[in-house]
């Protein structure tokens, strides 16, 4: 026993034991304690997140002590002058009244917007990384589902947000909502009559937003974040594939005091980045917004940025309704609003479950891929990515005309095509980069790392010298799964039969998408200093300048 | 292990609590000890450390403490005089006081916090076995036994009568809580295909309130944005009713009779003196379409780009909007001033399923 | 020329061509197209219509016609009004050097504004048109800000923005900012819907409420902004690029910094059961 271990005080010690009695809590919370943490910075998006959604229940209780959630007019009589003597309403008001009147007001206010716009970035972050490296494989699947979720909420709980100070930007989005829901088939104007308790925009929507905003919905993130946080625990957190890093163990620090102190020293960063932020950089003036009158709008009118997909969905889309039998459906509103959100939402649940399929791969998976050692899972989140920034950008077509002299028309024009071209050529082209880099990895393997010396043979000939890789390096890139490719329908057993997987037209479509996932540069065997060839879909190449093998 | 009990123990300076023994309570009870100290092993390199972290913790106090100075030192709003724009820079001023010594005493905890855990704990890396998640056989097969034991002894399996008069018990149960979501709202019944207007309505600005004459709006290119008159503070109304007039010069204005399913929907008989009425509602999603440019005609919604064309019966000419905007058809009462003739022909506003 | 084409491999060769071709480019559009005025009048008429008609004739007409009756180039300006010529000279957008897609704010720099209202002088003198607002009339005391900011919410904000920072237009044209305006202007830009604006008479605006707009357009742009930086004042746009890349770029680096290998790196071996 290490004898610089600190001895608890009494006190300490009394109340520990006192709940011990109660809970029979030693085992597990020793166990909680000296839980072991791997420790990479792309580990940490995650917890941005989390400490943002802390700090806004914190400031958001703060708001709430001040806010009014009513749509009832009322003449404004404040702080802010210019506005005095027009007719807004209280929820407008109090907002006013906070930003004008209220010390702090106005700086809680812009944190609580920023930490809502840092949730959202950070869950796209940590999204990302996640895919990137595959952290979604079995077991952890339905945590991948539950920040699904969480993406899907944060959407939600953000609009509910914003749009409850009834300004005139939000109000314009609430508009929106209205007439993209009301085009939904059989049901949409009935949807849309009960949650605005009758015609747009009605008394209701505030007071109903603000239940959903400060209740229900941060009731049920709160809910799935603690199952998100005890499922990582459960499972233990993945590692990056390092040297002594194995499938069986995890490899890092103590959570206590170790992660206790790091997730501290986080939080106060976070927070205040927020305060950096607040204090720094205007968000959501909405006393230059103006309260919302339903026939005013302005230039530039764009949602909050993880909105801004559908924006840039609903801009984009052609005119295009069908007139039947006295109905009306209106396809310019239905497939950007509903159906472009619900394509990504469904591919990106269901991914996990789709990699499992295309490669058979039912393995626990605790250790995390390299990118580029899954080239499909990879160019496919490439794909996706430059998909959403080409919605995101359509969004501020508008904003990008003005500021980059484009006529507006052109700039919807390029997004229409881009919004096809870009993502297929960028799949194939992340594709490929992907296999020269494992090219290129197998080559370190064989040939070593040049070191930049060059040194002349006595018949002339450069070479570059290289060094063996070192162990850990070897370990990283050797860290490599390869898949085993599924039985296809070619193949047969005993008697004849095929795998009844490989059969029909799933199977056929299995086998396209297997055949593409386990399409890989083999890592070679022999590994040593430089004589094998690594095994390659095309013959092999020579990393020396000149051809020639390493001489040492 | 080869320290002395006799060496100094534990961290130098822990507070709160008392100076270490020489025997320190054995927190870990396991028979394989682990090989490392409770201290890094730069010992002077740790004292720097330990002096930055404290005095980035000093700073954190003291920006902590200028924030509530500032808080408390710092009106804003009613209480400054005059009120108006100083109201503005009072409120600037208290936010970037507050907010400076907010920022600064959270950093200064964070680079404290981080310095602190990098610096000042031993460098240690941990292998921790990871069990397997998947339960041991014999576990899974008690679990399995446990749970038919258990099925079997409720009868649910055994006695489908309870089993199924219990699911119908509790389906209008389940059902109730959408029943009661029923009250939220009204019906739309056929709200939607009609607004407020109506023949001898007169059309008043917004804002002004004033009735308009084709004199007041005489020049070709004129545009302004007009209610129904009295429905001035009725915004349920005025999300529906909203136009825009346009002022044409002669000869420019070509509106098509247009028919939908036997109706005329547009018409130059609706125009006053080349003065053309169209609903301000974009047939897109609802936005009001208002950027209008006199030199192409061109009525551009700045929510999603639809773009339409006031000269001739307001088609859509580029971007997701299906239908023109439609025209409200305008009259002149005896007195000179521009009313509606009647309502919309048309719904206003988005579409809809049993639009038609 | 014999010495110019033995030159012609010249590493320079190509530099020299294209800047002759730049001065001849040049000096062929400056000669026909209409040029700056001089400051001095030509004329010894008196009359502040006949010294318009003269600064008219050096500037305009090549464009606007001889009688401003128009050309294929550019509107007739008959009936335009004094104050049409106010805005577009004071804004320095008239005399129009090319013909984009619409003309910018530039600095006025050709025509002192007394030369200006000799021209407006003269083009209300051909057919009418609305006359330059006085000082009374733009006048903002005793405007009320808050009805000015209803009207400019309804009327204007959906091409100039929320606090006048300019919009996008079709065909590459733009609503300008209202930053630099003064308010004869932003009242005479009003009254004549110059290029794409459409014409807001006053009787559709009166003078009232045009003062109202004025005292909320200046207000708005003199204001503070208590939250920090405005970031443009285009909206969410700017605030969403800013958390990308200020506040997540910031929060990465330091969890570089918080997960960073130490320099001590002491790798103790030990295998704890839990």
């Amino acid at each position: 026993m290490s004898d610089d271990a600190v001895k608890i005080p009494p006190a300490l010690d009394g109340v520990g034991g006192w709940l011990d009695d109660r809970f029979h809590g030693a085992k597990g919370v020793r166990v909680l304690m000296k839980k072991v943490f791997p420790d990479h910075w792309s580990f940490m998006l995650g917890e941005i997140a989390l400490w943002s959604f802390v700090i806004l229940l914190l400031t958001g209780t703060y708001l709430a002590l001040f806010f009014q959630p009513s749509s009832a007019p009322v003449m404004y009589h404040g702080s802010y002058t210019k506005l005095d003597g027009i007719a807004m309403s209280q929820a407008y008001q109090s907002t006013l009244n906070i930003s004008f009147d209220i010390r702090g007001g106005l700086l809680i206010r812009q944190i609580h917007h920023w930490a809502a716009l840092m949730f959202m970035v950070a869950i796209m972050a940590h999204m990302l990384r996640v895919f990137f490296t595959g952290a979604y494989r079995k077991p952890r699947e339905i945590n991948w589902l539950i920040g699904i979720g969480l993406f899907t909420l944060g959407m939600i709980e953000g609009l509910f947000g914003y749009s409850l100070p009834d300004d005139q930007l939000s109000g314009a989005g609430l508009r929106i909502l209205f007439g993209v829901f009301e085009g939904i088939p059989i049901v949409g104007t009935y949807l849309m009559f009960f949650l605005f308790g009758g015609q747009f925009p009605g008394s209701d929507i505030i007071p109903r937003m603000y239940i959903l905003h400060v209740f229900l919905i941060p009731g049920i993130i709160l809910a799935l974040v603690t199952a998100h946080l005890f499922i990582m625990f459960h499972q233990k957190h993945t590692q990056m594939p390092m040297k002594g890093n194995t499938e069986k163990n995890v490899v890092g620090q103590p959570f206590f005091p170790y992660f206790l102190l790091k997730g501290q020293a986080w939080f106060f960063f976070i927070f205040g980045t927020l305060v950096v932020l607040a204090t720094f950089a205007q968000i959501n003036p909405i006393w230059l917004y103006g309260p919302y009158t339903p026939l005013a709008i302005s230039s530039a009118s764009q949602p909050d940025f993880y909105m801004g997909l559908l924006e840039g969905a609903l801009r984009m889309m052609p005119a295009w309704e069908i007139n039947f039998l006295g109905h009306t459906l209106s396809l310019s509103v239905l497939i950007p609003g509903l159906l472009i959100i619900g394509i990504f939402f469904t591919v990106a649940a269901l991914w996990p479950f789709f990699e499992q399929w295309a490669t058979g791969d039912k393995s626990f998976h605790h250790v995390n891929d390299r990118p580029r050692n899954a080239p499909v899972r990879t160019a496919f989140g490439v794909a996706g990515i430059s998909w959403y920034l080409i919605l995101l950008l359509e969004g501020a077509n508008d904003v990008l005309a003005d500021h980059f002299d484009i006529p507006l028309y052109t700039v919807t024009w390029i997004a229409r095509i881009a919004f096809f071209v870009v993502p297929i050529g960028g799949y194939f082209v992340t594709k490929r980069i992907c296999l020269g880099l494992q090219r290129k990895d197998a080559n370190l393997l064989t040939h070593g790392v040049e070191i930049g010396i060059i040194r002349q043979l006595p018949n002339g000939e450069f070479i570059e010298e290289e060094r063996p890789l070192t162990e850990e390096e070897r370990a990283v890139i050797e860290s490599k799964h390869v898949f085993e490719p599924l039985p296809t329908a070619e193949t047969v057993d005993s008697n004849g039969v095929p795998a009844p997987s490989a059969r029909g037209p799933m199977g056929f479509a299995r086998k396209v998408a297997n055949r593409a996932f386990t399409e890989t540069i083999a890592i070679p065997e022999g590994h040593g200093n430089g004589h094998g060839e690594p095994g390659e879909v095309e013959e092999g190449e020579h990393a020396a300048i000149g051809g020639g093998h390493d001489e040492h | 292990m080869s320290e002395t009990p006799e060496e100094p123990l534990g961290p130098r300076r822990v507070i709160g609590t008392p100076s270490p023994a020489p025997k320190a309570v054995d927190t870990h009870a396991e028979p394989d000890q682990s090989a490392f100290s409770a201290e890094p092993e730069d010992t002077k390199h740790a004292k720097n450390a330990e002096r930055v972290v404290a005095a980035f913790f000093v700073l954190a106090f003291l920006a902590g403490c200028g924030f509530i100075a500032a808080y408390i030192g710092l009106e804003i709003g009613q209480s400054t005089t005059p009120k108006g724009a100083n109201a503005v820079v009072a409120a600037m001023r208290s936010n970037y006081a507050l907010g400076t010594c907010l920022a600064i005493a959270l950093l200064a905890l964070g680079a404290g916090s981080l310095i602190w855990v990098r610096h000042l704990t031993p460098n240690i890396e941990i292998a921790e076995e990871r069990h397997d998640l998947r339960s041991a056989k014999e576990d899974r097969a008690s679990f399995k036994r446990d749970f038919a034991e258990g099925a079997a002894i409720s009868q649910v399996t055994r006695r489908p009568l309870v089993r199924r008069t219990m699911l119908l018990a509790t389906a209008p149960l389940a059902l109730a809580p959408l029943v009661l979501l029923r009250d939220l709202g009204p019906l739309p019944q056929t709200s939607l295909r009609h607004t407020v207007w109506r023949k001898g309505l007169h059309a008043v600005t917004l804002g002004g309130n004033r009735r308009l004459r084709p004199s007041d709006i005489s020049t070709p290119g004129s545009m302004i944005t007009v209610i129904p008159e009295g429905y001035a503070d009725d915004d349920d109304a005025l999300a529906k009713a909203g136009v825009i007039l346009i002022k044409f010069a002669p000869g420019e204005l070509h509106i098509p009779t247009n028919h939908n399913g036997g109706t005329v929907v547009s018409s130059m008989n609706w125009t006053v003196d080349n003065i053309v009425a169209y609903s301000k509602i974009c047939t897109h999603v609802g936005c009001p379409v208002a950027l209008y440019e006199q030199t192409t005609h061109h009525i551009l919604c700045p929510c999603h780009q639809s773009t339409f064309d006031a000269a001739n019966g307001a088609n859509v000419i580029f971007g997701p909007a299906a239908r023109a905007l439609p025209q409200l058809p305008l009259m002149l009462t005896s007195e000179g001033y521009i009313a509606a003739a009647s309502d919309f022909v048309e719904p206003v506003g988005p579409s809809f399923w049993e639009r038609g | 020329m014999s010495s110019i084409i033995s030159r012609r491999r010249h590493p320079a060769a190509g530099y020299a061509a294209v800047a002759s071709g730049l001065v001849v480019a040049g000096v062929l559009y400056g000669t026909f197209s209409g040029g700056g005025a001089s400051a001095a009048s030509s004329t010894q008429d008196s009359t502040q219509v006949a010294q318009g008609h003269s600064l008219f004739l050096q500037s305009c007409a090549s464009c606007h016609g001889v009688n401003a009756q128009g050309t294929s180039q550019a509107p007739s300006l008959i009936g335009a009004g004094a104050a049409a010529v106010d805005f577009q000279m004071s804004t320095g957008r008239m005399p129009a050097k090319d013909l984009t897609a619409q003309n910018e704010r530039k600095p006025q720099v050709e025509f002192t504004q007394a030369q200006i209202y000799d021209i407006a002088a003269y083009i209300a003198s051909l057919g009418g048109g609305p006359s330059i607002p006085s000082a009374s009339d733009v006048s903002t005391a005793n405007a009320n800000t808050a009805l000015g900011s209803e009207l400019f919410s309804t009327n204007c904000a959906q091409c100039h923005g929320f606090a006048g920072a300019g919009g996008a237009l079709t065909y590459g044209k733009s609503a300008p900012s209202l930053n630099a305006s003064t308010p004869t202007q932003i009242y005479e830009a009003m009254l004549t819907g110059p290029e794409a604006m459409p014409v807001f008479g006053d009787g559709t605006i009166t003078p009232d409420e045009k003062r109202d707009i004025i005292a909320y357009i200046t207000a708005t742009r003199a204001e503070t902004n208590p939250g920090g930086l405005s970031l443009g004042r285009t909206g969410t746009v700017t605030e969403g690029l800013l958390g990308w890349l200020g506040g997540l770029g910031f929060l990465v680096l330091i969890a570089l910094w918080l997960t960073a290998k130490r320099k001590d790196h002491v790798k103790a071996e030990s295998e704890h059961h839990s």
